[in-house]
């Protein structure tokens, strides 16, 4: 391979990987903008999504399923499964304790992540055929491969830039469009930004603080659902611990990028996916270097620009 | 006074766990549990020095488990025969708690800048690099596999046979109460008092002409310390340095834990806390698989095993606590007060 192959492959894996990180990202930075909550479940609903959408695909008959009808399901049921689950916990847990020290809630986020993790492993001990018929619940099962790997730049070229990759990018970025047009130009999208800014001030204009917040983790939830489904399909596997993975690397990215911020939050995530790629596949050795070198960044960024990259300055409220 | 008024809980677990093995010699011997408890009494060491940081200094460090690794594997090299050091048991604590210490500053220096959350995430950024690091450098740590055997406790004159745990249980009984009485004279040192100021409002306590980064660095200091003796002492009471992955995320939560269900602030409460959680992972749980076990209860179904609901229990209990007692169990007051403020103020306000 050339250099510039070399390149372009880093360059495809790292924004296929980022974009999906950016999807969870943007749940995370959403949630801190608004109510200043390290969301630290926000990942393993990502997990529970990708089970549940291992269960769809199970139903739909596993390897035999007609990968169009099998992705249009998940498609269609994951999202809403995973922005239900995200609405509950912040009605049922989070909303209670939102006047409470800071602490308490991000506590509370531990613990409810703790119970989804648990879940997981139960859900991974379902006796269908897909989840290995229940044995080993804590083991990682294999996500049937529904895509395949057939490359658009044909068979035997240099480059790979399959179909998966293509799903990727042709899933998430017109989602990322349409929530950047939703937060800016629509009436809830400029209710969601007032809350972020004055929770008590955008109260005394009339908004609905609660539903806003609700609005909030049930949109974050639906993208960590589009990005539960997009993952799963992408790496063809998933296990119960992967909610604590993704969420640490999504929560990285929002941080890098300046948490609060939406942009910023993409940035960060295609940061950390081109340095993932880069560490995989071209330093030699470097898989297993690659979390020492993306935390690493994120102390280097934090020492020398506390706020994240694209992230304001703020003086601190005394 | 105040001492005393401090130290009364204390009184009661000294002389429970003092009189602990001879309760324990009388018990059936599928009941019996106090060679278990040498490990509650590590946690406790671990959960005093993350008090320091997170509950006297108010900075959250999710990476204790890291520090807990930094310990057990200092000690691990330098006890263990594989490895041409061998300086002993005693010389071994010492050598993590020095290089602990000097972790928790290296790791304090970068985050002196940082607000609340952001400590959170460096430290839990720090937890993983030390997981890969340990994972990766094989060649000195043993990779997956963990160093052992690494050195049992010796004093002249006692024999700490495997099959008579009793000295080796005072032996860390001795070792708790010496971290209980550093930290209780701490607390109400001067240094103690600038620590809970920092917590308080750290531009007051800037103004009243204390040095804020120099205090916090010492907090790190003296609670990763301490959190790198409980490793030490972890990986001397398991014969091994067990292996990196055991210092994860979860571990750093569960330390976290003990220091939250306790009570925030309060040494009493780091060691009501480290009965509750351990005691209930190594204790409860392992007393009642082996009880299911003999009954033939336990199958291949994920739900039977009661070590497989572990999380899910943790998990409410934090969810329950938060909600019902957020200051822990045994709170210290002015932690107490504080939330109960702030309960007073927003109920005012009208925000829910």
């Amino acid at each position: 391979m050339t250099s510039t192959e070399i390149i372009c492959q880093l360059l495809i894996t790292g924004l296929s990987n980022g974009l999906i990180i950016a999807l969870i990202a943007l749940g995370y930075t959403m949630v801190y903008g608004i109510v200043e909550l390290i969301n630290f479940a926000h990942g393993d609903v990502m997990m529970l999504g990708c089970f549940f959408a291992l269960t769809i695909v199970g139903l739909c008959g596993g390897e035999t399923a007609s990968p169009w009808l099998a992705v249009f399901l998940m498609l269609l049921l994951v999202p809403p499964f995973c922005a239900g689950l995200n609405w509950l916990v912040d009605r049922h847990v989070y909303r209670p304790l939102r006047s409470a020290p800071k602490l308490t809630a991000l506590v509370s986020a531990i613990g409810v992540s703790f119970v989804f993790v648990n879940l997981g492993m139960f859900w991974g001990g379902l006796p269908m055929e897909v989840f290995g018929d229940g044995k080993q619940a804590a083991s990682v099962k294999s996500f049937p491969e529904l895509l395949g790997y057939h490359n658009l730049l044909g068979e035997g070229a240099a480059v790979q830039l399959t179909i998966k990759d293509v799903m990727v990018m042709a899933i998430t970025i017109p989602l990322m469009i349409a929530l950047t047009w939703f937060v800016n130009r629509t009436r809830l999208g400029t209710a969601m930004r007032a809350v972020a800014q004055n929770p008590i001030a955008a109260q005394l204009m009339g908004i609905d603080v609660n539903r806003v917040v609700g609005l909030t983790f049930l949109i974050g939830g639906a993208l960590a659902g589009v990005a539960s489904v997009v993952a799963a399909l992408y790496t063809g596997s998933i296990s119960f611990q992967m909610g604590y993975r993704n969420g640490l690397d999504a929560f990285t990215a929002a941080v890098l990028g300046g948490i609060g911020n939406l942009p910023g939050a993409v940035l960060g995530a295609l940061c950390i996916g081109l340095v993932r790629a880069v560490m995989e596949g071209w330093v030699p050795n470097g898989g297993q270097w690659s979390n020492t070198v993306v935390f690493t960044v994120l102390i280097l960024v934090l020492v020398f620009r506390p706020t994240g990259i694209l992230g304001a300055r703020v003086r601190e409220k005394v | 006074m105040k001492t005393s008024a401090i130290f009364r809980p204390a009184y009661f677990f000294l002389i429970a766990a003092m009189l602990l093995p001879a309760v324990d010699y009388f018990l059936p011997a599928k009941l019996q549990f106090a060679s278990l408890v040498p490990a509650i009494m590590v946690f406790a060491i671990i959960g005093l020095g993350l008090n320091i940081i997170a509950g006297f200094t108010g900075l959250l460090n999710l990476g204790s488990a890291a520090f807990m690794a930094i310990g057990a594997y200092t000690f691990a090299i330098l006890t263990c025969p594989i490895y041409p050091f061998q300086i002993g048991f005693f010389p071994g604590l010492m050598a993590a708690a020095l290089i602990g210490g000097a972790a928790g500053i290296l790791l304090a220096l970068p985050t002196m800048r940082l607000r609340g959350d952001y400590v959170a995430i460096v430290t839990l950024g720090f937890g993983e690099i030390i997981q890969d690091v340990l994972k990766n450098l094989d060649a000195v740590t043993k990779g997956t596999q963990g160093i052992n055997p690494v050195a049992a406790p010796g004093l002249p004159g006692v024999s700490f046979a495997v099959d008579n745990y009793i000295p080796l249980y005072y032996l860390y009984l001795a070792l708790v109460i010496g971290a209980v009485w550093l930290c209780h004279n701490l607390r109400y040192s001067r240094l103690g008092r600038s620590w809970v100021a920092v917590r308080e409002d750290e531009l007051a306590a800037r103004a009243m002409g204390i040095t804020t980064p120099r205090v916090k660095l010492i907090a790190f200091g003296i609670g990763s310390a301490l959190c790198s003796i409980g490793g030490a002492l972890y990986a001397s009471l398991s014969g091994t340095s067990i292996e990196p992955s055991f210092y994860d995320f979860q571990q750093s939560v569960i330390i976290l834990c003990i220091v939250i269900v306790g009570g925030m602030g309060n040494v009493t409460g780091v060691l009501l806390g480290a009965c509750i959680m351990v005691g209930f992972n190594s204790i409860v749980l392992t007393k009642l698989t082996d009880l299911m076990a003999r009954n033939g209860l336990v199958g291949d179904n994920v739900l039977a095993a009661p070590g497989n609901w572990k999380f899910m229990i943790y998990g409410i209990a934090l969810i329950v606590m938060m909600r019902l007692r957020p200051e822990g169990l045994l709170p210290a007051k002015d932690v107490q007060a504080e939330l109960h403020h702030a309960d007073d103020q927003t109920s005012a306000a009208g925000a829910r």
